[in-house]
């Protein structure tokens, strides 16, 4: 219950331009780099016995400390079952160790801590943030180890969520933006494991059973398939043995197997999906690139200029300044373990759908074809570089950050190097970069709203 | 303020450490702008906030959502900088930026290295007085402004549902509208009417600069003066009151609209801080809503989702820092096989239960070591910081109730909860609206029509 958040739900907001921020792998998070000598971000990094890496950064100032939990566990494993890493995670609190759902919840909250979880497609995620006072925070972590190695999955537990997950995925079916989204994934990734919804499907869902919750979980839920990211309060010592409570318990198994290769796209695809909404909802992509992908900085700075960059960026110009045809409108390459999407994003009333498409293409064709000019590439590295010290500035910050590098096994020279790559990136090897990478004559369009092309 | 604090932590018998809380430094320009500083040392950044006392409350029906139009028009450009100028140089020193409207207040601010914090105060002080407001700008921005209406609000059943709520529990508070506007407003606004509004509420004595991070208090003191210090005050005109009519009875609505799940609002009259006549009402009632609502442990999630399963999911939420009387919310999606009746009666079960048990030492420890949990933890966020106190001093309550909602809150008893449960949540005061959906199929696509 916090004041603000209850605030915030009665607030709108001039531009809606970090959209991409919000998504599950958090786009924005990659550029994120430690400035290890202006103020001093340490990162220490072990495994523990079973084999989990361990990243730890000690920030003394504020007496708490956050924890961020990464299982190589995320919907790309859910094989034949959509869903299934979703309700093993979500499974995971409901009843652990001699701890009944209520009970774990009044640990937690008895001592002021905050947890939670969430699956994408890449990761399965738990994070716990408490006070750093020994008796709080040891009550906390108690909490969290038996969440994590001991999960009951009980039978009416498993009921219960299970329909709590189909009402959500009948929720899903009220906004025009989640359907949008879930088509475009399906259309861009076809056979492969990213392209089913994270949530699940109404049948896999109804399907899933216990066994395979526990197979799920007896696979996955092991050292070496964990990345455990520790910030706060303690000294690497007290983080060691933190760690070790957290997963060092849990089998050394198996790191999971790569994800398959995506293919790319053989032509260019449309799909449109009838809904009745005032706006057409439109996604315009292809498959982008991987997390350490050796594009990833022309391709990074290169979207900062396309559509990345809010009120600064090409398409948001273009759709909203010039047009005024959309509130929110963007690019962003998603950068995951295999190649994750490069989406094009706007909504706009369903009469101004051909015209914003149009102007989307445009903007693009233009982008690939001559690159950015230098005053923009001068004005990106300008704002991503002077605005470096805004990407490390909390301690939740910094946790996601580790948890990142350490999942995706990024160096941990990352940060130091980061503006100087960024620094490095010119207009040549943009347009060569995105010449290579995007090709506007084999784009996926998604819309969805009220077609008037029928 | 933790003197007696770690009590209620049952099984604990210590002090949590807190760091020292910075202290908050207070000015006031001569032209009357308000600025208040807050030092982080943690990272070298700083966020600077301006914050003025205007927002969908100050707007009268025929020009609803006029504030947040004007907060659109803000990026579009002064005789000094044309538009786009603004958000460009802010990009260019590294900075990111943004803006919102509430219904009490709207607020503008910059994050940035904390080197460049003289250029956001420089462009800040400049967009105060001088914006041109052209013409076409306005036109192509009212269009996206309806853009925006259409994504939060038309294309969102619950949104809409939300909407139709507020409009049937407030007959003649301004809280009655909502902070995006109504179309039919929208659709007839003028250039002249943000003219107007602009010259009415855009002055340095109508607004509070708020700045937080890697900063000494003095210089920034010394900054605000060259920035916003030769800005002429304006006759800014205070808000005529428009309080609420008394309600008599429970109004109850329903809104038909293409949807999968049905939703239900409900909403009791309730006095917020400043309206309160004894002061510990609002904090009891912010327990209140702890209790039902606060957390994963609290009786909706417990009882109703978990136990019962009647609900999915149900909320409460109450903003004792609002400017008027507002409402005490609970919302609520219905379980699978459970109907809208089922779920206002167990809610009505757990309200009644607030006013004939008293809620257990327990609940209120587990409030509390929340609330000082949270106290240690909006300090990782300097924007929250600064956030917390912009919205006090705007709301007329002064940045000091800060620091005192974690003492009040502690201060509550069992007793002041079920007081406040059987004077405020009463049927008298009551609203509710049930989302009915209808079928989204090509029937209503039709229909569906703006």
């Amino acid at each position: 219950m916090t004041r603000l958040q209850k605030s915030i739900a009665l607030l709108t907001l001039v531009g809606l331009v970090i959209v991409a921020m919000w998504l599950g792998e958090r786009p924005a998070r990659e550029t994120i780099q430690a400035p290890v000598t202006s103020n001093g971000l340490t990162i220490e990094s072990w495994h523990t016995r079973n084999g989990a890496r361990v990243l730890f950064v000690q920030a003394p100032q504020l007496p708490m400390v956050d924890v961020r939990i990464v299982f190589d566990a995320g919907s790309a494993r859910d094989h034949a079952k959509a869903g299934l890493a979703a309700i093993v995670n979500t499974m995971l609190n409901q009843g652990a160790g001699e701890w009944d759902t209520n009970a774990l919840a009044e640990r937690f909250d008895s001592v002021g801590a905050q947890s939670g979880n969430s699956t994408a497609r890449d990761m399965a995620v738990l994070q716990l943030r408490s006070l750093a006072e020994p008796p709080l925070l040891n009550k906390a972590v108690k909490t969290m180890a038996a969440i994590i190695n001991e999960p009951r999955f009980e039978p009416t537990e498993l009921e219960r969520v299970r329909k709590q997950v189909l009402l959500g995925l009948k929720n899903q079916l009220q906004s025009p933006g989640k359907i949008a989204d879930k088509a475009f994934y399906q259309a861009l990734y076809r056979a492969h494991p990213y392209a089913t919804p994270t949530s699940g499907e109404t049948d896999s869902v109804t399907q899933i059973s216990r066994e395979e919750l526990l197979a799920f979980y007896q696979q996955y839920y092991v050292g070496r398939n964990a990345v455990v990211a520790i910030v706060g309060a303690l000294d690497k010592h007290t983080a060691e043995q933190l760690a070790e409570q957290l997963v060092g318990k849990l089998p050394k198994g198996k790191a999971a197997r790569d994800v398959p290769q995506v293919s790319e796209l053989s032509e260019a695809t449309t799909v449109e999906k009838a809904y009745p909404s005032a706006q057409t909802h439109i996604l315009v992509g292809q498959p982008g690139m991987k997390r350490g992908d050796p594009d990833y900085f022309d391709l990074y700075v290169g979207n900062h200029i396309l559509g990345g960059s809010g009120f600064s960026s090409r398409i948001m110009k273009t759709i909203r300044d010039e047009h005024g045809l959309a509130y929110s409108a963007y690019s962003y390459f998603l950068p995951m373990r295999q190649e994750g999407p490069f989406i094009m994003g706007l909504q706009t009333k369903n009469d101004s759908r051909d015209q914003a498409l149009t102007l989307l293409d445009q903007t693009l064709r233009e982008f690939i074809e001559q690159g950015p000019s230098e005053e923009e590439l001068t004005h990106a590295k300008m704002n991503i570089t002077g605005g470096f010290p805004l990407r490390i500035d909390s301690n939740r910050d910094i946790v996601e950050y580790l948890a990142m590098l350490g999942f995706y096994d990024l160096p941990l020279d990352y940060l130091s190097t980061f503006n100087s790559k960024v620094n490095a990136v010119t207009v040549d090897s943009i347009r060569d970069a995105f010449s290579r990478r995007v090709d506007p004559g084999r784009l996926l369009t998604v819309t969805v709203g009220q077609n008037q092309s029928e | 303020m933790l003197k007696l604090a770690m009590m209620w932590l049952a099984g604990f018998s210590l002090l949590v450490a807190l760091p020292g809380v910075a202290q908050v430094h207070e000015t006031k320009l001569t032209n009357g702008m308000q600025v208040l500083v807050k030092e982080d040392h943690r990272a070298p950044v700083v966020v600077s906030q301006v914050w003025y006392k205007v927002g969908s409350s100050y707007e009268d029906l025929g020009i609803t959502g006029i504030s947040h139009v004007l907060e659109h028009m803000m990026f579009k450009g002064t005789a000094k900088y044309v538009a786009g100028e603004f958000s460009r140089i802010i990009a260019e020193n590294g900075g990111s930026e943004n803006a919102f409207t509430g219904r009490d207040y709207t607020a503008y601010f910059q994050q940035l290295e904390k080197s460049r914090l003289p250029i956001s105060m420089k462009l800040e002080a400049d967009r105060m007085r001088n914006l041109t407001l052209p013409a076409e700008e306005f036109s192509k921005e009212l269009a996206v402004v309806m853009e925006e209406r259409r994504l939060r609000t038309d294309d969102n059943p619950r949104a809409l549902t939300r909407e139709q709520f507020y409009a049937t529990a407030f007959v003649s508070s301004p809280y009655q509208n909502p902070i995006i506007g109504w179309m039919n407003d929208l659709k007839n606004l003028r250039v002249e009417d943000l003219h107007a509004w602009y010259q009415n509420w855009y002055a340095p004595n109508n607004a509070t600069l708020v700045v937080v991070g890697d900063v000494e208090a003095q210089a920034v003191f010394e900054l605000a003066e060259q920035s916003f210090g030769k800005l002429a005050p304006g006759e800014v005109e205070s808000p005529k009151p428009r309080q609420e009519v008394p309600q008599n009875g429970v109004r109850r609505i329903t809104v038909k609209v293409p949807a999968e799940l049905p939703y239900l609002m409900m909403g009791y009259k309730v006095p917020v801080l400043s309206t309160a006549k004894e002061e510990w009402e609002p904090y009891a009632l912010e327990m209140l809503a702890g209790i039902l609502g606060g957390s994963n442990s609290a009786r909706f999630p417990r009882e109703l989702v978990r136990e019962q399963q009647i609900a999915a999911g149900a909320n409460v939420s109450y903003d004792l820092f609002a400017r008027q009387a507002d409402l005490l919310v609970i919302d609520a999606t219905p379980a699978q096989g459970h109907t809208l009746e089922e779920v206002q009666q167990a809610i009505a079960s757990q309200i009644a239960r607030l006013k004939t048990e008293l809620v257990s030492e327990e609940e209120l420890a587990r409030i509390k070591a929340q609330v000082v949990a949270h106290e240690v933890y909006e300090q990782d966020s300097v924007f929250y910081q600064a956030m917390q106190l912009g919205m006090l001093e705007t709301t007329g309550l002064g940045w000091r109730k800060v620091d005192e909602y974690p003492e009040q809150i502690r201060a509550i008893t069992a007793e002041q909860v079920q007081a406040v449960a059987r004077k405020y949540l009463v049927e008298d005061g009551l609203t509710v609206a049930v989302l009915e959906p209808q079928p989204l199929n090509e029937k209503t696509l039709a229909s569906a029509k703006e």
